[in-house]
């Protein structure tokens, strides 16, 4: 089935994010670790921007440049080369940003998306290298603050813009786009979008062929596609109404979830790019080899590994490899012998279903736990250990628990901050699907084992029941229900 | 003590007396001063004098003083370059210069006059007012660096920094007659100067000697890796002070001596040049076909640099600011207040020649120009190892001359700008006088050849007596 496309949708988008998982910024030596830091703790006088201060490339934020470069499958410059981009705002210190103009170290990636009818391939124009301003915090409201500060801290952090082709044919196929990118700049340990202002989004947009408007200002990868429904209803009603599409910037108002005419074609802002002359180009042709060594195993080569190597179904190894935390969590979880295809299903299914469900998203993964924070409130945070799913795959696999057991203790491991085993909240909750059959087994056994007593009780003797009753106890450690054993040996004795 | 001491004068007068003592005397000249050389005068210079004195010190320049040009950063001391806009500016760190200055001992007298963010060839533009050139004291020392040039004339500083963007150095070493040195691009780490033009500035040693220049130089030249233009030349200064020209082969291009040119100036170059003939070397006429477009294109790239460099001068963070009912009225307030004319004609002139529809045909044509100028002095170089010329077309004019008229105050820079649009080294010494004025010999050299440069300098130093001669009037 070919997708018609019925509104003649073009979307391409200009994707900043922070390579924040680097250790310095872009130009100084100031660390990139300061979303915990007081404002302006994180800063020198270079990127301050004082007078006399010069720039020193980052080799590291080119190096993960060229690391992007080769994934997104772009061809890769034969050296560097910056620009300065001037205009005057608060949050610039130099009033210029240090920019790729011309020659961009990437160029012609493209990457392939679950398109609306299968797979698609969305071309990558350029992606190319830059500084990150300073960040404005207004005081009270935008419309009603009474001052501006400025903090620095984000001054100079190495940014990568990703420029697309308007290969986009819907909302949905943007956000796809954009999961998958995010997907594989974490694959390469070059980015963690989970930061404040790790990605930042605009967009181009045009419907039935026409004329482009610039959206601004989509803070996320979740507010995309909201931003873009808007923006392609309103194009549609303008042209309904008989209107014209004019080229244009707008700004889109993530509250109110709509889009704002902030300047026109006419007004559009002249850069004066020129070079940076306080930069030398640099080649980086022959540091290209190396750096192909280092790329790790990409997300769409992992999900046919998964379907090959653990069995699992194209969905299952799809869910999996959408984030390489998670995708490592599960390859360890395997790894203690567990059956992959129940690992799968509990792992890709339930834990990501319940995540999804909480707004929690995948943070960390240390090798021993993996973290999820939530999407908007940071302080509610939280982990599961990979013993904990070996365990509670385990336990379902020998029919222990019951599936709806076991998703009773992923939520309870999501939602309680102590850190419990999948046994411990089965036994404080008495979820042992199994307990009947334990106890029937153990009551067999303990008749068969003392015939002695049988007679005796049988006989009359009725400590002797009592006896019967603390063996089956001891068997099952305790699991069993005194009252209930020993209601069930009466049965099973007397008929 | 002399007034005037070359810099091996005053260690010996150190191990006579005292570094404290050299200071002090150094702070009365300048406290007697008639030329308004200093803009600020370091209250720390004595206290670092007498530190040296009481730990002792085993660097080349122990004790001894020295100007700073006031747009080089030193802690503590404001680092105005000449404007309003940075006059309560106080740098929280050292540039590279100032460092390595330091760790060979030497003690920082103060900043020095200069023209607006080194836009200007007189120090008139100055904030803080121009300086007086002390062979006559109606007439502007030239500039940019006129405060460190005027400073070592009067014998108010051994010797002194300076910057050189289209000439700044070799233009007040030539009105004042003292040496000056443009560094080839990438020999001095510009880390800490507060720039201009980028791509064309080097920090350049003033002295009343070619020795101290090279002195100077062992101790701030070198790599530094702040400053991504930066080069390990490795070069040796004074290891190039041999009296002996026997083998050097002269150039002389004549298009440095266009129209407009003073004949005395003229005359005393030709003599310049014939000296060395009596030296045992010979010369031969280049021609380098388009340095009648340098001038052009180097106003066009430095202003265009400079446009974007001052950018970051809002008022939002340090220096001077305006009040203004929100950003945008603040900055364009500070802006309007804070710079001089001058400045701000170069920063419409730069923005415009950047502009989109004007980019290709201003600022793209002047760095086709720049490189073909490169290739004039690449082939001229390919032939002999220095060329000679007049530093400056005409002696020192008087304070208020051209100010009005800023086309012809650029004119004065048509024989210095070719060298920064090349990067070679280029060095200014006393060739002779007129009417009392002093006239500068430029010496150019290939790219870290500056050996040959000073070879040339010091040999003509040394069989001649221009650089004794003092002025009179701050005698
Ligand atoms: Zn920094």
């Amino acid at each position: 089935m070919v997708y018609e496309n019925p509104d003649g949708v073009r979307i391409g988008l200009e994707i900043h994010i922070q390579l924040n998982k680097l250790k310095t910024k872009m130009f100084c030596g100031c660390s990139t670790d300061y979303h915990n830091s007081a404002p302006n703790t994180h800063t020198c006088p270079i990127c301050l921007g004082l007078p006399g201060t010069l720039p020193v490339l980052n080799k590291k934020a080119v190096e993960a440049a060229i690391k992007v470069g080769l994934a997104l499958e772009g061809k890769i410059a034969e050296e560097t080369q910056f620009h300065r981009k001037n205009y005057f705002y608060p949050d610039l210190p130099k009033g210029f940003q240090i920019t790729q103009y011309d020659f961009p170290i990437v160029s012609n990636g493209k990457v392939v998306i679950e398109g609306e009818d299968g797979e698609h391939t969305v071309g990558i124009t350029r992606a190319h290298m830059e500084e990150d301003p300073g960040k404005l915090v207004h005081i009270g409201s935008i419309e009603k603050s009474k001052g501006v500060l400025i903090d620095y801290n984000r001054s100079g952090v190495p940014l990568i813009e990703t420029v697309t082709e308007p290969d986009m044919r819907s909302p949905k196929e943007a956000r796809r786009f954009l999961d998958k990118f995010r997907n594989i700049l974490e694959y390469l340990d070059v980015f963690d979008g989970n930061l404040e202002g790790a990605m930042r989004v605009d967009a181009n947009v045009s419907v039935h062929w026409g004329t482009r408007v610039e959206v601004k200002n989509i803070s996320s990868h979740k507010g995309v596609e909201r931003a873009l429904l808007y923006e392609i209803m309103r194009q549609k009603n303008v042209i309904r109404r008989g209107g014209k599409i004019l080229q244009e910037t707008r700004h889109y108002d993530e509250g109110r979830g709509v889009t704002l005419s902030m300047r026109t074609k006419e007004e559009a802002e002249d850069y004066r790019y020129f070079r940076e002359p306080d930069l030398m180009p640099m080649r980086i042709t022959d540091w290209i080899p190396a750096i192909k060594e280092t790329l790790p195993e990409l997300p769409d080569a992992k999900r046919a590994r998964f379907i090959e190597q653990y069995g699992i179904t194209d969905m299952h190894a799809k869910s999996l490899t959408s984030k390489i935390m998670l995708a490592d969590f599960y390859e360890d979880v395997c790894a203690k012998g567990v059956d992959p295809k129940i690992a799968a299903t509990w792992t890709a299914d339930v834990f990501l279903g319940e995540l999804n469900y909480r707004d929690l998203e995948i943070s960390s993964y240390d090798g021993k736990k993996i973290g999820f924070i939530h999407a908007k409130d940071p302080r509610i945070k939280n982990s599961i250990n990979v013993s904990d799913m070996v365990e509670l795959v385990n336990l379902f696999a020998e029919s222990k628990i019951s599936d709806r057991a076991a998703v009773e203790v992923i939520r309870t491991m999501l939602d309680t901050a102590e850190e419990k085993t999948p046994s411990q909240i089965i036994e404080e909750k008495g979820l042992f699907k199994a307990e009947d059959d334990l106890v029937t087994k153990a009551i067999a056994e303990t008749i068969a084992e003392n015939e002695a007593a049988v007679k005796d009780y049988l006989g009359g003797t009725e400590k002797s029941l009592n006896f019967l009753v603390g063996q089956v106890m001891k068997k099952t450690k305790g699991t069993a229900d005194a009252k209930t054993t020993r209601e069930l040996i009466i049965k099973e004795l007397k008929g | 003590m002399a007034k005037w001491m070359s810099v091996a004068q005053v260690k010996e007068k150190i191990e006579e007396s005292s570094a404290e003592e050299v200071t002090a005397q150094y702070l009365e000249a300048i406290g007697k001063s008639k030329i308004n050389g200093y803009v600020t005068v370091s209250e720390k210079a004595l206290e670092q004098a007498k530190k040296i004195d009481a730990e002792g010190h085993d660097g080349p320049l122990a004790g001894v003083p020295i100007a700073i040009k006031d747009n080089i950063s030193v802690v503590g001391l404001p680092n105005s370059c000449g404007s309003k806009i940075l006059e309560s500016y106080i740098p929280p760190f050292n540039a590279h210069v100032i460092e390595k200055l330091l760790a060979a001992g030497a003690v920082i007298l103060g900043k020095t006059n200069m023209d607006e963010f080194a836009m200007g060839s007189s120090t008139e533009t100055s904030y803080f007012g121009p300086t007086a050139n002390p062979w006559d004291l109606e007439r502007v020392p030239g500039g940019s660096s006129g405060g460190s040039a005027a400073v070592v004339a009067a014998g108010e500083a051994p010797f002194a920094l300076g910057s050189d963007t289209g000439g700044s150095v070799r233009c007040p070493a030539a009105f004042c007659g003292v040496v000056g040195l443009k560094p080839t691009y990438g020999a001095v780490s510009r880390y800490g100067v507060v720039a201009y033009a980028n791509s064309l500035e080097q920090v350049g040693p003033l002295a009343n000697n070619v020795a101290d220049i090279a002195v100077l130089m062992d101790v701030i030249a070198g790599y530094d890796r702040r400053d991504s233009t930066s080069i390990d030349s490795k070069t040796e200064y004074q290891k190039a002070l041999v009296e002996d020209v026997k083998g050097l082969k002269i150039g002389v291009p004549k298009e440095f001596f266009g129209e407009g040119i003073h004949p005395d100036v003229e005359k005393a170059v030709w003599n310049a040049i014939h000296k060395y003939e009596d030296l045992g070397v010979s010369w031969e006429e280049v021609s380098m076909p388009h340095i009648k477009y340098a001038l052009a294109s180097y106003y066009i790239i430095a202003m265009s640099e400079a446009s974007s460099n001052l950018a970051r001068f809002d008022g939002t963070r340090y220096g001077y600011r305006a009040s203004g009912e929100n950003w945008h009225a603040m900055v364009s307030k500070t802006r309007a207040e804070g710079f001089g004319a001058e400045v701000k004609r170069r920063i419409l002139l730069g923005t415009y020649a950047l502009s989109a529809g004007y980019h290709d045909k201003y600022y793209l044509k002047a760095l086709k120009v720049r490189t073909l100028v490169k290739q004039d002095f690449d082939r001229a170089l390919s032939k002999v190892d220095v060329l000679m010329a007049p530093t400056m077309p005409n002696p020192a004019f008087k304070i208020g001359e051209k100010i009005e008229d800023p086309l012809t105050l650029y004119l004065s820079d048509v024989n210095t700008c070719p060298i920064n649009l090349a990067g070679v080294p280029s060095i200014s010494v006393p060739c002779g006088f007129t009417d009392g004025l002093p006239i500068g010999l430029q010496i150019m050299g290939k790219p870290f050849d500056e050996p040959a440069v000073l070879r040339a300098a010091y040999t003509f130093e040394q069989n001649t007596d221009y650089h004794t001669k003092r002025p009179p009037e701050v005698a």
